[in-house]
């Protein structure tokens, strides 16, 4: 090639790269501050609320999403020597034991920590993490449906294995999709290590569907959603989560004065978020500040409209719409993190072979 | 040449070296033994096994049905024909979870024919293979198309009259000049089916995994980055066969063309069969094309007064920092970056290759060019987070890196469109010029620009599409808020309830119509550009 093309070319394309500029808000700095926050996509804030940390701490908040659940986990882990921010949020219960054993935090004890309801509390020997949200994967049922077949909804696991829920049920490859996962969960912490594989192939002679992910399960499959009756939905059954009735409710056209989906209080599972301070964070001090700052009552009580979650701490505010529309679930069930890690892939597989070949 | 092996080596061959050492060195040793653990698993032989068979079905589907329409862009002509040429191309810019949920809504069940006929294709191996002459009917209409235009039909015409009959004169003077571009158009389609990931995953259910499906799930989900190498190696291997094959049968087959004005080419339709063939293919553009965007478009108007287009301009501070319409503006930057990328990349490394003169080494870059569309996004999004992590190049928070990553895709295009018309330019013109005195950027300017502007329009415009509808790769770079349209329409699927699923099909629709715009003033701009030979 000619070198005077080469330069004519080069320029031309400084020219375009330049007017290109204004796409990005450039790179963070690892100044003293700023706050670099890395979490998944769906992290969400009022911006009121992170206007209001900024002004009183003089810190700027940088966010960076990487992602979903799983991805963003794993690429800290992957960057955790050199890491792209100060503080991750984000990692749920069913990834909190790969976090912790690959060394992707350092310890610190949030301000608040003691007002975190007791039965989100982890890791309490080193305060590796801090628990903010928590919320249930759970069936949810189409209320015109078993209205109109007269028929009661199923409220528990050993329920939707009964031939009169038989065809009914969408959930999600426990592979791919975090409810579909936590659903798997649920059944393991139901019926055992050795039961619950008995228990899926009762699901599966009843006619279970299983597709890859939770939008398809609930906008394609699922007949309560409005979408999914568009799209001419015949599952009156999904696995989804227990704030999905609310946001059904917030989301409408037009407001309706009840939601049209319910939740099968039996079959939750509990998720819970944390978040914690990155092993080599360039700005330790900025990011204790804003791990501080995610327990304040403040933020926990702005966080469930914009995340669709609930909050950890002792007498933040629920939603009304919350407390209308979807109440939380009773007695979920749980799984300690240690046990979910030294099971999960296995199980997966296993699921993967018994339900889907 | 430098340049785009420069680009290359650092964006592309470092990061994924980088992931795949990652995953097969343990203790600073290879773990070569690895490789023949996972091949032997059963899981991983049905993976491979389907992706194969399932990309030859694909391919050979697209062919059958997208070289009648290519014939029909090239020769004739006909009322709305540059609209409708950039209205094929629009589902190739789709980001697959769009394009997705548009055939469940056409084929699943509840959709239109399930309420015409009863007929439902959701999870079935037929849903994927539609969906890939879907996407992938615009790679041959272009490649193809843009070449056939161009070929002079008075060679036809006098094979005719010295006696040949017409399907003879057609096989023996325009087949073997279109060979390269049919080879190429085919090669692409079966590279991305391929290598398709979001097509399998949204209709084909869990029960059909591609191998990329396979090589996301081990990095994402599992983490087991292991695997996930061999895995990248195998595809590797494949892709890598698949180029080599491709560019001896091209080698083979090339010769010096006559180019000339595709202006001067095409025809209004005569005679039963050319008005037949018209019509089929219009019926099939319809059906195919047109139908699933169609139902995506009435979803997104369901609301009444536009009322998800209004809701697209506010910012809920939730989901969104900024206002989901933003990211229109957020899309077109980086396009723009991008596709200059591209053009520059794949434009110097297609002069380089085109040269007669082009040594083994420099075509055997021709093949490493394309490895970048048989690579999963999620190996090269990995890899840049280890690899360019330091400075100078510490690029992983920088807005460059998106438009990189998109050009990396668009660079083969660009060489793939530019290549067939480059090799095909007389060299005699170039050396007369040169004889009298031409130096040699006079000789390209003079000589090779007019022949070859039309491809590198429709190059750029291949480019700017890829990189608005671009998802895999943009979506494993972390960003601050800026997402582009596809991450703004999969963000906005993830949430429950009416208004959210409006406003992903709202937004859906505003990329068609970006995209659509932007390939419509390509096809101005190209013809304004003819008079000049």
């Amino acid at each position: 090639m000619q070198n005077k093309t080469f330069v004519a070319v080069a320029v031309g394309l400084g020219l375009i790269g330049l007017s290109a500029c204004g796409a990005g808000g450039g790179t963070s700095s690892a100044d003293s501050k700023t706050v670099t926050l890395v979490s998944h996509d769906s992290w969400a804030v009022s911006k009121n609320v992170l206007q209001d940390f900024e002004n009183k701490t003089g810190y700027k908040v940088h966010v960076l999403k990487d992602g979903d659940a799983g991805q963003a986990v794993n690429k800290a882990i992957l960057t955790k020597d050199n890491p792209q921010g100060d503080v991750f949020f984000g990692v749920d219960n069913t990834l909190l034991s790969r976090a912790l054993d690959n060394g992707l935090f350092q310890p610190y004890q949030a301000k608040g920590s003691d007002l975190v309801l007791p039965e989100y509390r982890v890791d309490q020997a080193k305060h590796r993490v801090t628990p903010i949200d928590t919320g249930d994967i759970c069936v949810n049922y189409d209320k015109a449906y078993f209205a109109q077949h007269k028929l009661t909804p199923p409220q528990s696991f050993a329920d939707l294995a009964e031939p009169a829920y038989k065809n009914l049920l969408v959930t999600e490859n426990a592979a791919t999709s975090s409810p579909g996962l936590g659903f798997l969960l649920g059944s393991a912490a139901r019926f055992g290590d050795n039961g619950w594989q008995d228990y899926w192939k009762k699901l599966k002679a009843n006619g279970v569907k299983v597709v890859d992910g939770w939008e398809q399960a609930y906008y394609q499959e699922f007949s309560g959603s409005s979408e999914g009756k568009k799209a001419g939905g015949d599952r009156p059954l999904v696995v989804s989560y227990a704030s999905s009735p609310p946001a059904e409710v917030i989301y409408a056209k037009k407001r309706p004065s009840t939601a049209p989906t319910g939740v099968a209080h039996g079959t939750c599972f509990q998720q819970t978020e944390y978040a914690g301070l990155l092993s080599n964070a360039k700005n330790t001090k900025g990011g204790k500040a804003f791990l501080d700052f995610l327990l304040t009552k403040e933020f926990q009580d702005d966080m469930p409209l914009n995340m669709y979650v609930y909050p950890v701490r002792e007498g933040a505010q629920v939603p009304p719409e919350f407390m209308k529309y979807g109440p939380e679930a009773k007695n979920p069930e749980t799984m300690a993190p240690g046990k979910i890690a030294a099971n999960r892939d296995q199980w997966v597989k296993s699921w993967t072979s018994l339900v889907l070949k | 040449m430098a340049l785009p092996v420069a680009f290359f080596a650092v964006f592309f061959a470092w990061p994924v070296a980088a992931i795949v050492a990652r995953g097969l060195k343990a203790d600073g040793a290879w773990q070569f033994g690895r490789l023949a653990d996972v091949l032997t698993q059963p899981d991983i032989r049905h993976v491979l096994w389907f992706t194969t068979w399932q990309a030859l079905a694909s391919t050979a589907l697209t062919l059958l049905l997208a070289l009648p329409a290519a014939y029909a862009f090239a020769r004739l002509d006909f009322p709305g024909k540059h609209l409708l040429r950039a209205v094929v191309t629009v589902p190739f810019v789709l980001p697959t979870v769009v394009a997705g949920s548009a055939f469940l809504a056409l084929a699943g069940h509840g959709g239109l024919l399930d309420q015409l006929w009863g007929v439902r294709l959701d999870t079935t191996v037929w849903a994927i293979l539609l969906a890939h002459v879907f996407f992938n009917y615009a790679v041959v209409v272009r490649t193809v198309g843009g070449l056939w235009s161009q070929l002079d039909p008075r060679q036809e015409e006098a094979a005719r009259m010295l006696g040949a009959s017409a399907l003879r004169a057609w096989r023996k003077v325009t087949l073997p000049a279109l060979g390269p571009a049919v080879a190429a158009g085919a090669l692409m389609v079966f590279l991305f089916t391929f290598t398709s990931f979001g097509v399998v995953q949204i209709l084909g259910g869990p029960t059909f995994s591609t191998l990329e499906v396979e090589i996301y799930r081990q990095t994402s989900e599992v983490f087991d980055l292991s695997t996930a190498a061999v895995l990248t190696l195998v595809q590797f291997v494949a892709v890598g066969a698949i180029l080599a094959v491709h560019a001896w049968t091209v080698r083979r087959r090339e010769t010096a063309l006559r180019l000339v004005d595709p202006k001067t080419t095409a025809r209004r339709p005569r005679g039963a069969g050319q008005w037949a063939l018209l019509t089929g293919v219009l019926v099939t553009i319809a059906l195919l094309l047109v139908l699933p965007l169609a139902v995506l478009v009435r979803r997104s108007l369901d609301a009444p007064g536009f009322g998800y287009y209004r809701a697209l301009t506010n910012a809920d501070g939730g989901t969104f920092l900024v206002a989901p319409v933003h990211a229109v503006w957020t899309s077109v930057q980086y396009a723009v970056a991008a596709t200059a990328i591209a053009v520059v990349i794949g434009g110097l490394a297609a002069a380089a290759l085109a040269r007669r003169d082009a040594g083994r080494l420099v075509r055997g870059f021709d093949a490493l060019l394309m490895l970048p569309l048989g690579v999963s996004a999620v190996t090269v999004g990995f890899g840049f987070l280890i690899a360019l992590d330091k400075p100078p190049l510490d690029l992983r928070q920088s807005w460059i890196l998106v438009p990189l990553a998109q050009a990396l895709v668009g660079a083969p295009f660009v060489v793939r469109t530019m290549l067939p018309v480059l090799r095909a330019v007389d060299a005699r013109l170039r050396e007369a010029a040169a004889v009298l005195g031409a130096s040699p950027w006079r000789v390209w300017r003079e000589v090779d620009l007019p022949l070859v502007r039309r491809a590198l329009l429709v190059a750029a415009g291949f480019a700017f599409a890829v990189s608005l509808g671009e998802f895999g790769a943009t979506v494993f770079i972390a960003r601050p808020d800026n997402p582009t349209l596809p991450v703004a329409v999969a963000r906005l699927l993830s949430r429950p309830g009416d208004l959210n699923y409006g406003q992903a099909m709202a937004l859906s629709t505003i990329l068609m119509v970006v995209c659509a715009a932007a390939l419509l003033i390509l096809e101005r701009l190209r013809t304004d550009r003819t008079g000049e030979f």
